[in-house]
């Protein structure tokens, strides 16, 4: 299977990425600047986390307007899959490919620790291989995931079942202890309406080898490949 | 020429003795740029003038060292083909006066002297000394710190890996934030600060220069006072985004073979950098200041040499790859000139806006010939009664129970989780053992190795004992690496004291180098890099001696780590050492 990494200037999971696809994976995954307009005929996207230009203005308002970005427009408007971790959930919502928008942690601080997720919808490319019953540790790492939507977007996205992922305590209880920067319902992942985008503030490309103690973030990249070696497409 | 005022040369923190040796050297008196230029040169803090006659007392070598002290970082060979770069420096005043931003540039620093060496930075850590947390004061020192070196090291995707914080009233007037970065490189991919090559073109990279932190190095050599925080536009201001474009940059153009020389600016800037460039090499440099990237207009020499802008480099390349070398910055948007050639003779002479000679000054005077003061040590006069002291006297309380939650609550103590969850200590993959263990274990992507990292001090043991108290900094951080399973390798250091022409301060100091220098030849970690903090003085109250040390240590096979937790109910816990009553 073959990944198309985007590379903002200010991306820094861009290689955390390449090396969970790359070499632990075994799949192909290939770099894509910013200023490119040919995505090499990728099987997904991945946005990865960082800071896309510096984020001084709000997080991934720049890199929006980015010429490779108007090629994953396109690309996701034909049904290509495209992942946006952290950074890259910003840069989805930023572009309107995903609905509301992510704001400062309610405790204004950045936070890097292990939380817990609880899989919402398990009928995705991104997800089929996860278990609703069964919660995944991943880490998260940024200072604006408080996601945020208007009311009737966020009775829309729970009726469509596009909340993915929410964060909850270890047994799978989402409680607004579990909610680490005080997103709505707890909301940690968001669909679009076709199921082909997926936006999360958690990093499971950090969470792929026993020897960083945790292979739970496996779940996502095996739901990918085990959907496309079954079909070879999307 | 008039010969410059005398408050304004003891404003440029020279002694009068100082400034005859200078117009010795010159054969005349110095003009207002060449005086500027030995004033910050001159500094204790870029000359080491009162330490460095100590400092040869430190073991430097050792099979594992291919780069010890005297270069922009430390570096060592861990095998296969692979270096640690590693350094720790100080950047106390500039955070006490504005935090966030003191910090913040303090990692900048440490990281642009680590990758100016050829090196990807992989891991930060830092040490850090506050007062009591009893004051609002202290408090907002310790946000603006916190998240300074969050804000920095998060945004260049180095993880913050580990470190460690006291709370002690004698730094209350004074804090200390050290910061440590380790980078990885191929040991065939080396890069040093000289600029040798006579025509070879010496090239500016990076921000563009403002008036930020003129004179920024002369402030840290000196005490503070009621006035100190009137010096906070001494302060320079980070771009963590830049840095990473220059990071990338820099990178990018080690991978060609056109570069001759790169260092970064840092303290004293485009002067320090490039005299000391000049020195390594024995050339000369000649520079135009008129095609030097400005952020502010109407800039004098004096300005655009001592200013302290962050995120830039200075670099030498092969004559006629100047294209190449533009090509690559230009793909990060970043500026890059040529703002001078390098020239034979050791003559260093620079060029106004208007291209007019300003300055003309022998390298070697500058650099090399530098004051070095033996000054006077004393043991302090208090010093036998405070270690007087009997700890048997302390009574036995009721309830131990109660004491144990007392201690275990004490800031220095308790957990600093709060303080570690703002770093991103995960990024890059390669974290094994997290901030919260006896010392940090990153991985070596591509072979089975390990690096272990330590920041440790216990300054309290160096107030009554500065030799002994260097000897346990030491032994503590090889203790820490050893727990991992790693073997320490070699150290860094960040040697925080108070004034040194205070006998009882240069006392401490030289006894605690001493001490570090007779704990490192016995457990083979020789000191590869380091940076001496002086004048952590408020109204003539010093600190404790605080020597930091920042040891590595190398674990060949990692799956033989051992993480420091009790891992299984049931295990048993064994003691090793003795328990001899010491307190602190």
């Amino acid at each position: 299977m073959r990944f198309s990494i985007l590379v903002f200037p200010g991306s820094n999971c861009d290689y955390d990425a390449y090396h969970s696809i790359r070499h632990v994976l075994g799949q192909d995954a290939e770099f894509i600047w910013h200023e490119e307009t040919d995505l090499k005929n990728p099987d997904c996207v991945i946005l990865p986390g960082g800071f896309s230009y510096g984020d001084y203005l709000r997080c991934g308002a720049m890199a929006s307007f980015s010429p490779a970005m108007e090629r994953v427009k396109s690309f996701a408007n034909d049904g290509g899959l495209v992942l946006g971790i952290c950074n890259g959930f910003q840069v989805l919502t930023e572009t309107g490919m995903l609905p509301g928008a992510l704001l400062r942690n309610r405790s204004l601080s950045f936070v890097c620790r292990d939380v817990y997720l609880k899989t919402e919808n398990t009928a995705l490319p991104f997800t089929r291989s996860l278990d609703k019953n069964r919660t995944i540790r991943i880490p998260i790492a940024h200072a604006e995931g408080n996601y945020f939507c208007d009311p009737e977007t966020l009775e829309e996205l729970e009726r469509e079942k596009r909340v993915v992922f929410r964060y909850c305590d270890r047994k799978g209880n989402v409680t607004e202890e579990a909610n680490p920067n005080g997103s709505l319902n707890n909301i940690a992942g968001i669909t679009n309406r076709e199921g082909n985008v997926l936006g999360m503030m958690p990093h499971p490309e950090r969470a792929m080898e026993s020897i960083v103690g945790n292979t739970d973030g496996m779940g996502v990249f095996q739901s990918l490949l085990a959907q496309f070696q079954k079909t070879g497409a999307y | 020429m008039t010969r410059i005022p005398d408050e304004e040369i003891a404003r440029h923190g020279l002694t009068p003795d100082e400034y005859q040796q200078i117009c010795g050297f010159m054969g005349r008196d110095p003009n207002r740029v060449e005086l500027g230029i030995f004033s910050v040169m001159w500094s204790e803090h870029c000359s080491y003038k009162s330490s460095r006659a100590y400092l040869k007392e430190f073991p430097t070598k050792g099979p594992q060292v291919i780069q010890g002290p005297g270069e922009n970082a430390g570096v060592v060979d861990i095998g296969d083909g692979l270096a640690v770069v590693f350094k720790m420096e100080s950047h106390n005043h500039p955070s006490f006066i504005e935090p966030y931003q003191g910090a913040a540039t303090g990692v900048g620093g440490i990281l642009r002297d680590v990758f100016t060496m050829g090196a990807r930075p992989v891991a930060n850590l830092n040490s850090l000394r506050f007062g009591e947390l009893n004051t609002e004061k202290m408090k907002y020192l310790v946000h603006g710190v916190v998240e300074g070196i969050a804000g920095y090291g998060n945004c260049m995707g180095i993880p913050t890996v580990g470190g460690e914080i006291y709370f002690d009233q004698c730094y209350a007037g004074n804090i200390l934030v050290n910061a440590f970065t380790l980078g990885l490189a191929r040991t065939d991919r080396i890069f040093y600060g000289t600029a040798s090559g006579v025509g070879n073109p010496v090239i500016y990279v990076g921000s563009k220069t403002g008036r930020d932190g003129i004179h920024g190095a002369t402030m840290a050599s000196e005490e503070f006072d009621e006035g100190s925080e009137e010096k906070r536009p001494t302060v320079q201001v980070g771009d963590p985004f830049t840095e990473k474009l220059l990071l990338e940059a820099c990178l990018e153009l080690f991978k060609t073979d056109c570069l001759v020389g790169i260092q970064d600016m840092g303290a004293a800037g485009l002067t320090s950098s490039s005299f000391e460039m000049a020195s390594r090499a024995g050339s000369g440099i000649d520079m135009y200041l008129s095609k030097v990237p400005l952020r502010e207009e109407n800039m004098t020499p004096y300005e655009i040499l001592l200013s302290e802008s962050q995120e830039r480099m200075l670099l030498v390349a092969k004559k006629g790859r100047e294209q190449e070398v533009f090509n690559i910055f230009e793909k990060w948007g970043l500026d890059a000139a040529v703002v001078g050639q390098v020239t034979d003779g050791g003559r260093f002479r620079i060029f106004d806006l208007e291209d007019k000679l300003c300055a003309d000054m022998p390298v070697g005077a500058v650099v090399d010939n530098c004051p070095l003061y033996h000054r006077p040590a004393a043991k302090p006069g208090n010093h036998d009664k405070i270690t007087g002291f009997n700890p048997e006297t302390i009574p036995v309380p009721d309830s131990l129970n109660e004491e144990l939650g007392a201690l275990l609550a004490s800031p220095t103590i308790a957990s600093k989780r709060p303080v570690y969850t703002v770093y991103d200590h995960m990024v890059r993959n390669n974290t094994v053992f997290r901030p919260g263990s006896a010392a940090a274990l990153i991985r070596v992507k591509g072979t089975a190795k390990g690096i272990a990292m330590t920041t440790d001090c216990n300054a309290r043991y160096c107030y009554l004992d500065p030799e002994t108290g260097g000897k346990i900094a030491v032994a503590e951080a090889a203790r820490n690496i050893a727990a991992t399973g790693a073997k320490p390798l070699a150290i860094t250091d960040c040697l925080n004291f108070g004034n040194p022409e205070k006998p009882e301060i240069m006392w401490q100091f030289s006894e605690s180098v001493k001490g570090m220098s007779k704990a490192c030849e016995t457990l083979n970690t020789p000191v590869v890099s380091g940076n001496v903090s002086f004048y952590n003085e408020t109204m003539g109250e010093g600190i404790f001696p605080t020597p930091t040390i920042g040891m590595v240590g190398l674990i060949e096979n990692i799956e033989n780590r051992i993480p420091s937790r009790f891992q299984h109910p049931g295990d048993t816990i064994i003691l090793i050492g003795k328990l001899t009553g010491e307190v602190g």
